[in-house]
């Protein structure tokens, strides 16, 4: 191919800012508050200190916030993108800066999060020779972006950063990463921004066909047993609204995807609850009996369908999805939709009948009972040993929040009880890493989302395996004093590990078990106060008590040492499969 | 599901990195590319891709769609061999004495319907142009000989429909009006 590049163009309006003569440094910065930027997270290096010289005069307008590790910075602008849907934007030097960023990078484009992560390069000339703390990074990080791009001259940046921010954000979003080199920073050019030319190749607004619409309409109105899957894409596409009224017209049962939490409010009469690996038993089993599926911005991942051979495959599959290459991608859709998810409801509701489907609701209310029964119950009880379960946690944080903070979680056995025993009455309350499954994410996370919302509650669920990955960041809360509430379920154990080899693995417990440090007193050493608990009669006093202090706090819970999560559809086993007690795992 | 060997057209834009997003899209699926042609397009600023790769219907029909998913990415086409007419170009350099001590390689040479593109003291280059089995099968006639060198093309192919991609751009300027 040619080094010709071909650019990508920018519409200046005619009556646009006259030209200034900046440093490209400075027109990052100018781009950035273009694009309504106010927040970034970043750690300065060498190759990006230009901007960071810059960005010293513009501390009024731009806020900065220096976590303790590049991947802190970009877990944050994550947590911050996920209840803002605004892109968040990442900073960081050449070589180790920019390679820390990819763990961010490879979550964001699973789940679906905007960024626009902005990497130092050494400077033009130096490319290519091993230069100190020089590292690929266009290609290092190409398959964990919706689009990178390497920026050599200053003149490019404002076309390029109208496009990143454009693509990162538009259609299914995704992380964009722009590598600047240092000399690209420091040259000076004349300035201007405008807004992005249409990119032939790229066509993010997909409206749904009329035809595909009725098609969809025809097999809702005439389906006996209908049951709707909930995505992320419903709060992507700001379709709340939508969606509830779509639900309540046809009278649809639901469940939600680990990602689709919060999109309708969890007690609506007809939210049966969550799909997946440890869902809950109605929406799991009932995916096998429905005859018509209809699945909203969701991508049906393994841990929501199980056994693919043997998913649905009595259902026509409604399938509405704004990136085509999931269409048909792992189940084959009789009516794809391919459309953002607010237009396809809003283009359904005229089209669907008022119906209503008592008995077919009934019995997922009969497995409701079951697994209330067998599972619930239990986990809200203390252990024979009198310890604390991870349930009991979540459920009276959860009451005691009345259902309105944000939750964002770690990963592991704690993140499926927290998806399971919080309710969700407000929306984009949910926060975790649910594709890429991010050990570390929680922690930071969490601080992006309540940097964004300072007034809302933001309880961090974390394990004691995932604090440790990020635990630095208990000085970039204590640093902003951002109100993050830690809740850290201590069981001394990698609990999820752990629980598949006493499962799967006839109790082989290899490299799990863990020799924690005294959290409460690293807390203290950062300027977080905390306190630690393991009598079950101290939890609902020591929940008050950490709701009630304005800044960052760790709520060190011991629970149940070997605590399992159940429901759960082992690897393998089809949805109608899944097992509701350990005895009876094959 | 059957595997066959499939020829995808990829029309990109012409932006530095394309290559390697276009082939770690195989790669990362673990898919062998048997050829990669690149070159201009009949429309001026997009590149085209010729790609050959030994793949199942599924496998391509996913392929277009990751492929189309990036943003530099205009269009993917995937076609079966009796959708395209193709050509490799294969060269072979074989020492000039061969030459000189019989008729055989003539013969060889027009039985191949091959040419001659250079003649050196020492060696001569001769060009095949054909599909795959008709290159290596001068190929392994020539190896009886001896042979200094040998290299063959990727595949450059031409569709038999009308080329949809026009026909595409066409529908995108279209939709732009709207």
């Amino acid at each position: 191919m040619s080094n010709t590049e071909a650019l990508p163009e920018l519409e200046i309006p005619a009556k646009s800012t006259p030209k200034e003569h900046i440093t490209g440094a400075e027109a990052v910065l100018r781009c950035l508050l273009a694009e309504g930027v106010d927040t970034i997270f970043g750690y300065p290096g060498g190759a990006i200190m230009p901007v960071y010289d810059k960005l010293f005069h513009y501390s009024d307008q731009l806020r900065h916030i220096l976590p303790r590790h590049e991947q802190g910075a970009i877990h944050a602008a994550q947590g911050y993108a996920r209840v803002t849907r605004k892109t968040g934007v990442c900073l960081a030097t050449s070589g180790p800066g920019a390679t820390n960023l990819i763990t961010g990078l490879g979550d964001a484009i699973l789940d679906s999060t905007p960024l626009v992560c902005i990497t130092g390069q050494v400077i033009s000339k130096l490319l290519g020779t091993d230069a100190f703390q020089e590292m690929d990074v266009i290609n290092c990080t190409m398959p964990v972006t919706k689009w990178n791009y390497q920026i050599t001259k200053a003149d490019s940046i404002p076309a390029v950063f109208a496009k990143a921010f454009h693509i990162a954000n538009s259609g299914r979003p995704g992380p964009v990463v722009i590598d600047i080199t240092k000399d690209a920073q420091n040259e000076f050019f004349d300035f201007a921004y405008g807004p992005m030319k249409p990119i032939r190749s790229y066509n993010p607004y997909k409206k749904p066909s009329p035809f595909a619409l009725k098609e969809a309409a025809e097999l809702i109105n005439n389906a006996k047993k209908p049951f709707i899957l909930a995505g992320h894409g419903i709060q992507i596409s700001h379709a709340q609204e939508a969606f509830k009224a779509f639900v309540e017209k046809t009278g649809i049962p639901l469940g939600c995807t680990l990602q689709g939490l919060s999109s309708i409010p969890s007690n609506h009469p007809l939210n049966m609850g969550m799909l997946g690996m440890h869902g809950n038993y109605g929406p799991n089993i009932k995916q096998n009996e429905c005859d018509v599926l209809i699945a909203v911005g969701m991508r049906f991942d393994d841990r929501v369908t199980g056994d693919l051979s043997r998913y649905a495959k009595q259902a026509k599959v409604i399938h509405i999805e704004i990136d085509p290459s999931e269409i048909n991608k792992n189940v084959i859709a009789t009516v794809p939709v391919l459309s953002d998810a607010k237009l396809a409801l809003e283009g359904l509701l005229p089209l669907v009948e008022e119906k209503t489907y008592p008995e077919w609701v009934e019995t997922f209310h009969q497995c409701a009972r079951i697994e209330e029964e067998k599972v619930i119950q239990k986990d809200m009880r203390p252990s024979a040993s009198n310890h604390i379960k991870m349930g009991m946690v979540v459920r009276e944080i959860s009451n005691q929040t009345k259902g309105k903070a944000i939750v964002a979680t770690d990963v592991g056995q704690h993140q499926m009880m927290a998806a399971r025993y919080s309710d969700f009455f407000d929306t984009n309350q949910w926060v975790s890493s649910g594709g890429a499954g991010t050990m570390g994410y929680g922690l930071p996370a969490a601080f992006g989302a309540k940097l964004a919302f300072p007034e809302k509650e933001v309880i961090a669920y974390i394990g004691d395996g995932g604090f440790q990955m990020t635990i630095q960041e208990l000085g970039m809360c204590a640093q902003w004093q951002v109100g993050v509430k830690i809740v850290l379920l201590d069981n001394d154990y990698l609990g999820m590990v752990r629980q598949w080899q006493e499962l799967f693995f006839d109790r082989r417990y290899s490299s799990v078990e863990l020799q924690n440090p005294d959290f409460i007193k690293i807390a203290e050493g950062f300027g977080v106060p905390g306190k630690t608990i393991d009598d079950p009669a101290e939890l609902n006093d020591a929940i008050k008590e950490m709701l009630a202090v304005p800044g960052p706090y760790l709520l060190h819970v011991r629970v149940e040492k070997e605590g399992n999560i159940f429901p759960m559809v082992p690897t393998g086993y089809a949805v109608d499969e899944i097992v509701l007690e350990p005895e009876t795992t094959k | 599901m059957e595997i066959k060997e499939y020829t995808i057209t990829v029309f990109t834009e012409n932006q530095t990195g394309i290559m390697s997003r276009v082939v770690s899209i195989f790669t990362r699926r673990h898919i062998n590319i048997e050829s990669l042609t690149t070159s201009e397009s009949s429309i001026k600023g997009i590149h085209r891709f010729t790609i050959v790769a030994n793949v199942t219907e599924e496998q391509v029909n996913k392929l277009i769609g990751q492929l189309e998913k990036q943003i530099d990415i205009i269009k993917a086409f995937a076609y079966e061999n009796d959708e395209i007419i193709y050509q490799e170009v294969a060269l072979y350099k074989v020492p000039t004495k061969i030459f000189s001590n019989s008729n055989r390689v003539e013969q060889i040479i027009r039985a191949h319907n091959a040419r001659i593109l250079e003649i050196e003291p020492e060696y001569i280059v001769i060009e095949k142009t054909g599909h795959q089995d008709e290159t290596s099968a001068l190929l392994s006639e020539l190896e009886e000989i001896g042979i200094y060198e040998f290299v063959r093309s990727g595949r450059v192919a031409i569709v038999k429909p009308m080329e949809r991609l026009n026909n595409y751009l066409r529908s995108l300027e279209a939709g732009a009006m709207n």
